[in-house]
């Protein structure tokens, strides 16, 4: 489980979380919805690690998450990178085998490989794709080798940044279908964020809506067309009119 | 009174605001220098990012070090012969041309070459895996940034500079002899004669101790640089503009102090 408790972080005078609480399941899986610019990576990330919080407390099974062993830590994590965050110097096979090539979970060579290919399978892309580099390939591709990398050493909890962004709206369906079917199979906590509803219903048990740096609504999705929140009213419904300034 | 006295305070608080602005710069690099040394000394090592940093920053240095150091010998001895033949010392190109390349010219050129070549890539390199979250991925990998990017390349840099300063002052050095001995009229042989014999160990020490000192502050300017970059492609072209005049600026800085540390005892 995975416990935010009065998260705070600010860049300068810009308070991009002002006491965030939020909690996600073991299992689950949560997607927080909201605006350009409302903090939602900012969250993602202070859980991760890669952004320091100023306040407040992040638990993950109890854990301060800024304590202990951090390669241990780590290790529990996949993530999938808004951009795919692929690395342009390594071939795709080698991109999603990185972590079994190194660290604890350090494979033979061979072994690695073979991994990097079932996943690459996993998530639709062929084995002549592994020895490619990532250039090399179309957006939609290099988003499923990112989603493959994230999965690679079968981890606890996966972390999707805006993975749809970018992608016409068949391969958003495609990414979003490989998603949902990969964090149940793997029994995995998922925490998402995006502002592409379709990702939302499609990939989310609950919802938790972030607006100005809190948590303005949370729930399962099922009750979010009726939440009766004006804040995520609008938002679901991508109206310009309401308490969400269209212009921030 | 009043109005000089503010107009005084604002000056002096700029000053301050820039000496400090400084002084934190420094504090920056010199922590980012210690982080990266303690990396060194702790495994885990890795090998195959150390052989690709070693080929990028030696290897395929080679041919610019090589035409630099040629050019830049043969231009030293026909200098060395017009201005010697003022006063009648035109035999002194072989000793002048051995002691201006291994002393000064062959590390600080190659110093400043390896700034241009290297520095510039490795900042451009980290700056962009950095804005495109490659940094932050690497991170999400369990895989130490500092550990994996810098310290391969910081390690390339002490190991090659050096080996390439030497192979650029025996390089200079025969752009001289043969400058000397094709258009000036010298003896091949007296030539070679005259650069051995008057050439002391503490030069050649002096060279190499100079080229890993450059070696170290070009690659670590290069990443220091790159991964403080800012966003975009903005952040991308600051980062490397800055690693570059850090790196040529620090290198004629670290040559003007090391020739004192040697030679002025």
């Amino acid at each position: 489980m995975i416990r935010m408790e009065g998260v705070t972080k600010a860049f300068g005078d810009n308070r991009v979380l002002r006491d965030v609480d939020l909690e996600i399941e073991k299992g689950s899986s949560m997607v927080i919805i909201g605006g350009s610019g409302t903090g939602k990576s900012v969250a993602l990330k202070c859980v991760l690690g890669l952004v320091r919080h100023d306040a407040g407390r992040i638990l993950v099974d109890g854990q301060d998450a800024g304590k202990g062993d951090r390669d241990a830590f780590l290790a529990r994590f996949g993530m999938l990178f808004q951009g795919g965050a692929l690395f342009d110097s390594l071939p795709v096979w080698h991109n999603v085998a990185f972590r079994l090539m190194r660290g604890a979970l350090k494979r033979p060579r061979e072994e690695a490989r073979e991994i990097a290919i079932e996943k690459l399978r996993r998530v639709g892309l062929k084995p002549d794709v592994a020895d490619r580099l990532p250039a090399e390939l179309s957006g939609g591709m290099q988003k499923r080798v990112g989603l493959a990398r994230a999965i690679a050493a079968e981890p606890e909890i996966i972390f999707f940044d805006e993975p749809t962004t970018g992608l016409d709206p068949i391969m958003a369906g495609v990414i979003n279908d490989l998603i949902r079917e990969i964090v149940t199979e793997m029994g995995a906590t998922a925490m998402t964020i995006t502002h592409d509803m379709s990702s939302v219903r499609a990939i989310a048990d609950r919802v938790a809506m972030l607006h100005d740096g809190v948590i303005q609504w949370t729930g399962p999705v099922g009750d979010m067309d009726a939440s009766g929140d004006a804040y995520v009213d609008q938002f679901i419904h991508g109206r310009a009119e309401g308490p969400i300034a269209a212009v921030r | 009174m009043s109005t000089l006295w503010r107009s005084l305070r604002a000056m002096l608080g700029a000053l301050g605001r820039t000496v400090l602005g400084w002084l934190a710069a420094i504090g920056r690099v010199g922590f980012f220098f210690l982080d990266t040394l303690s990396h060194m000394l702790r495994p885990p090592v890795y090998g195959r990012e150390i052989f690709n940093a070693l080929l990028n920053v030696g290897w395929l240095s080679l041919p610019v070090v090589g035409l630099t150091a040629i050019f830049t010998g043969g231009a030293l001895a026909l200098q060395i012969y017009a201005g010697g033949s003022r006063f009648n010392a035109e035999a002194v190109v072989p000793q002048i041309v051995a002691i201006g390349m291994v002393r000064e010219l062959g590390p600080v050129l190659v110093g400043l070459m390896i700034a241009a070549r290297v520095t510039s890539s490795i900042a451009a390199e980290i700056a962009t895996m950095k804005v495109t979250e490659q940094i932050d991925a690497l991170v999400t990998l369990s895989t130490h940034p500092i550990k994996y990017l810098v310290v391969p390349r910081v390690l390339a840099g002490l190991i090659c500079v050096p080996l390439l300063v030497a192979v650029g002052d025996i390089i200079g050095i025969f752009g001289g002899y043969a400058v000397a001995v094709q258009n000036l009229g010298f003896n091949a042989a007296i030539y070679l004669i005259n650069t051995v014999d008057f050439l002391e160990p503490l030069d050649v020490i002096s060279s190499l101790v100079k080229g890993c000192v450059f070696g170290g502050i070009a690659t670590l300017m290069g990443c220091y640089y790159g991964m403080g970059s800012g966003r975009g492609a903005q952040g991308v072209g600051r980062a490397t503009k800055g690693s570059v005049e850090a790196a040529a600026v620090l290198i004629l800085a670290a040559n003007f102090m090391l020739t004192g540390v040697f030679f002025s005892l």
